[in-house]
């Protein structure tokens, strides 16, 4: 399409293709500091115990072993939100915790010196389950947090945050309603993201007071922002390295820095603590637990007229970042269920399960997973089309939410409405839609059954970003922002709006390395906030550049700046093209030009996504499968459109729509062991198994920044869960209430077993 | 390869390696730059050659991202040990490109013109094992590819704009479809 742009809504090679595919690219491991040692981790057999003794003394005789800690050698530095974890306690809280460390000079002997540690255990009750965990009332998992609920205070730095949606009068509203539907719904399978990389950090004290790390990293500012007040405020440097992807659980997740740093502390050396794939599947960030107890009330024409009830969140043995997840969520469910009367409060909570953290849908996939199915039988009571239903109640230009720091915000964007249609159109849903509990077709067996999910979200302008561009004398730009690459292109996309704005060549601009100390602030890309947020950020950066670099030139050209114009490096008045001054004779060879951005949070606009899918359920064997998918979005604007249909097709993956059809953690809830946790027993999807996909992205210009784009690629996983769900119900007239499908739970719904 | 050395005793301990057209006469044993009898090939190529463009997920032998090229086969370098393979021509992702001129090879070039990959960690196994594939089978179908292609995880899902990428870079006048 031609937009008048010279890189925007252009496929442009990433600027790190050519590493990638040549195998030059450097991932975590293949970074090594001089005098690194290895570090390992001694881990807990039991979900829930205390330690009554650890004998390290074999371990530390062990030759090329410099060091070993347990809980009574190193300070009580906690994380998580609130902060509550720390590196090592005097008990253990899952199968997989950490009980000691080691840190040698390879590997293996790492390893060896672990099976040299004693360690006596009083193992303590275990629980699992989100409600009985909060029954219980004496011993919680945390002696802090009584039946094992985390309070309901906010954090320091979001005093405001959206823990309840209280919005109306839900008794009017239940009042008002032609309808009211009561049930609870769970998406509790911990299914887990699983990066091909598994996470790692290498740590070293430069001085007693500074501490540089190197991890692969979604956001590698966030490493040092919330690893100071970890590290009892000693600095940090944080770089990135090449991120073997993340799906949110790179950004946050500290637990390998402690090990890292208090090993790198005990030593007087750098320490790499690299988990094994054993140690992702059972000591990393799961997805969240959620099980939602509702109320729903709904009129005849599809209006919701009362949600009450309670989400109640599983967070395994800690809580990585719960409270804000939760606020998100609550943020999130507003904007695809409009409804006067609200009255919907969250609560966290901590079981013996390995802990949950950030994952891609960030609480809104969770909430929306649990919750859509109970609105879906408001919705069969109404007897209302989904696609109609969802046209109706979710977010439209002037209408209002609460957001995650609990102010109120107008939502100012496109209407979505459009993009639903194009999706529905695309997909044929007029014709595959027969009603609720009722088939598509009948083919022997096989029943075919249509289902749709949504997902909105408006962390697209979401917290601060800070960037610089500086202009050389050789016609080059360099960016400054702090930003890594996990997979999702952004640092090519940010350098294709800085070029845009300065028309250079794509390829003499460049970004910094993701390096903290190098660069001015920016959070991370977390939610779906590169495209907005930091793309504003890098936007004004250029913006103020030219600027600059123009008024400097207008004492040269006897005019002013906005009779100038810069192209490829050079400067020339306009209308005048001919005569056309480099960089280097405006500003001389020994001075640059830079100028500064600056993004402050902005939540009056959403990005959307609607999937439409269709499954095919065989009634003899219960075998579930995805046929087709469309994902229909408005992204205002696309920066990089393979990059961006990449991202959509990610929907399956990375606990994403997956997790409705065969992915999930299995727990022995004897034992509190995961039952699946390796590349063998944990299912995922493969290159044999792919079902028609396509992808509906219109471009109605949003008002965001001068590209009129918002970023939406992070909400692919969600909307898939809960639009398998409807569709299976609709293949077979019976309806599952959990996640996954398998083959099992449909033969029992059929009667069949 | 020369083989012909003159002790004997020194020969039987030590691993002969072509990789990437490079020799490489490896000691048998636990010093530095030796190979270890319980050192995979995947821990060799990176740790011992420094080859770090293969890449190690599971270390199982479950997801395909270490595979590597041997003797004109895709295998896993994770579940291969390196004294097994003592005389082996080896090609790993850094052997794809040109040597000379650096230019990409078409199955390269086609996976960056289609982003052929999101966070690229699967993509050096992923490339390998197409490699093998299309010196077998210079035009396979999407099926073909597909089936080859099926012991690599790819957590991004970048599956769709892999097969594209192939299909594009063995095409001649439209097969595929
Ligand atoms: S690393 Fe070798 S198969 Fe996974
Ligand atoms: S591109 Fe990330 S796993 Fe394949």
């Amino acid at each position: 399409m031609t937009n008048g742009y010279r890189y925007i809504g252009k496929d442009t090679a990433r600027k790190d293709a050519r590493d990638i595919v040549t195998g030059k690219a450097r991932f975590f491991d293949d970074i090594k500091i001089p005098g690194m040692l290895y570090g390992k981790v001694k881990r807990s057999p039991h979900a829930h115990a205390n330690i009554t003794r650890i004998d390290t003394d074999r371990a530390r005789c062990m030759p090329g072993v410099r060091a070993v800690l347990t809980h009574t050698d190193i300070p009580r530095w906690e994380w998580g939100m609130p902060k509550h974890i720390p590196i090592l306690d005097s008990k253990v809280r899952f199968v997989g915790d950490a009980v000691a460390l080691v840190a040698a000079d390879t590997p293996d002997i790492a390893e060896a010196a672990l099976d040299l540690i004693n360690v006596e255990y009083e193992p303590l009750p275990a629980v699992y389950d989100v409600e009985a965990a909060m029954q219980i009332d004496t011993s919680p998992i945390y002696a802090q947090f009584a039946h094992n609920t985390y309070p309901d205070e906010p954090p320091s730095f979001e005093p405001e945050m959206l823990g309840h949606i209280r919005i109306g009068d839900v008794q009017k509203g239940f009042d008002e309603a032609d309808f009211t539907i009561e049930d609870t719904c769970g998406y509790e399978i911990f299914p887990n993201p699983l990066p091909p990389e598994p996470p790692g950090f290498i740590a070293t004290w430069e001085t007693p007071d500074c501490l540089t790390v190197y991890t692969p990293s979604q956001s590698i500012a966030q490493v040092r922002l919330i690893g100071i007040p970890f590290i009892g405020m000693a600095d940090i440097r944080a770089i990135s390295t090449q991120c073997g992807g993340s799906y949110g659980t790179k950004n946050a997740n500290l637990t390998p820095m402690g090990y890292a740093a208090v090993l790198a502390k005990a030593t007087g050396k750098p320490v790499k603590v690299y988990f094994t794939k054993e140690e992702h599947f059972h000591s990393y960030s799961l997805r969240l637990g959620s099980r939602v107890r509702a109320r729903v009330g709904i009129k005849k024409d599809g209006t919701l007229s009362a949600i009450s009830g309670v989400w109640m969140v599983n967070t395994g043995s800690g809580s990585e970042s719960g409270p804000l997840q939760i606020a998100v969520g609550l943020g999130e469910v507003q904007l695809v269920l409009r409804c006067a009367n609200w009255d919907l409060k969250g609560k966290l909570v901590c079981t013996n399960r390995s802990p949950s953290g950030i994952v891609r849908g960030y609480g809104g996939q969770e909430l929306e997973s649990s919750i859509l199915p109970i609105i879906g039988r408001a919705m069969e009571k109404a007897g209302i089309n989904p696609v109609d239903f969802f046209k109706k109640n979710s977010v439209k230009p002037g209408n209002g939410y609460f957001w995650r720091e609990g102010k109120w915000w107008t939502y100012r964007g496109i209407d979505f409405n459009t993009a639903i249609d194009k999706g529905a159109a695309t997909f044929g849903w007029k014709e595959k839609w027969k009603g609720w509990g009722k088939p598509t077709a009948i083919h022997g067996n096989k029943r075919i059954g249509v289902g749709v999910g949504v997902h909105s979200n408006a962390d697209v302008g979401e917290d601060s970003s800070e960037a610089t561009v500086k202009l050389t004398a050789d016609g080059r730009a360099v960016v400054y922002c702090c930003v890594s690459e996990a997979g999702l292109g952004q640092r090519s996309s940010l350098c294709k709006m800085a070029a845009e704005v300065l028309d250079l060549p794509l390829e003499r601009v460049t970004l910094s390395p993701p390096d903290t100390q190098l660069n001015p602030f920016e959070l991370g890309l977390v939610g779906s906030r590169g495209t907005y947020a930091v793309g504003s950020a890098v936007i004004a950066a250029a913006e103020d550049a030219r600027k600059k670099l123009l008024e400097i030139a207008a004492h040269r050209f006897k005019s002013t700046a906005d009779q100038l114009e810069t192209e490829n490096g050079k400067i020339y008045m306009v209308g005048r093209p001919d005569k056309k001054l480099a960089w280097h004779r405006i500003m001389g060879v020994y001075h640059s030009v830079t100028g500064e951005g600056r993004f402050e949070p902005d939540y009056s606009l959403c990005n959307f996504l609607m999937t439409f899918v269709e499954v095919e359920v065989d009634t003899e064997t219960g075998q579930v499968v995805l046929t087709r998918m469309v994902n229909a979005t408005d992204a205002g604007q696309v920066i990089a459109p393979k990059v961006l249909e990449g991202q959509l097709h990610g929907a399956f993956g990375s606990a994403g729509l997956d997790t409705a059809l065969f992915e999930e953690t299995v727990l022995d809830e004897t034992s509190g062991r995961m039952l699946n946790g390796n590349m063998v027993d944990y299912k995922w999807r493969t290159f044999a198994d792919l079902p028609d996909v396509k992808n509906v992205i219109l471009e109605t210009p949003m008002p965001s920044h001068r590209f009129k784009a918002v970023g939406v690629g992070e909400i692919a996983t969600s909307p898939g869960p809960s639009a398998v769900l409807m569709a299976v119900y609709n293949a077979i007239g019976t309806r599952i209430a959990s996640y996954p499908v398998t083959a099992t739970k449909i033969l029992n719904a059929l009667g069949k077993r | 390869m020369n083989t012909r050395q003159n002790d004997p005793e020194q020969e039987r301990r030590t691993i002969h390696l072509k990789v990437n057209d490079k020799d490489y006469a490896l000691a048998i044993g636990d010093t530095v730059g030796a190979v270890a009898p319980s050192d995979t090939l995947a821990h060799t190529l990176r740790e011992t050659l420094g080859l770090t463009g293969t890449k190690i997920s599971c270390d199982q032998g479950s997801c395909g991202a270490c595979t590597v090229i041997m003797n004109g086969k895709s295998i896993l370098s994770c579940m291969t040990l390196t004294i097994e393979c003592d005389g082996a021509r080896i090609i790993t992702i850094e052997g794809l490109a040109d040597p000379a001129t650096g230019q990409l090879h078409p199955l390269q070039q086609a996976f960056v013109d289609n982003s052929a990959f999101q966070c690229g960690f699967c993509t050096p196994g992923i490339l390998m094992s197409t490699k093998a594939l299309v010196d077998q089978n210079p035009h396979p179908t999407r099926d073909a590819i597909q089936h080859a292609l099926s012991g690599h995880f790819c957590r991004c899902i970048s599956h769709y704009e892999v097969v594209d990428a192939v299909c594009q870079a063995t095409t001649t006048e439209g097969d595929h479809d």
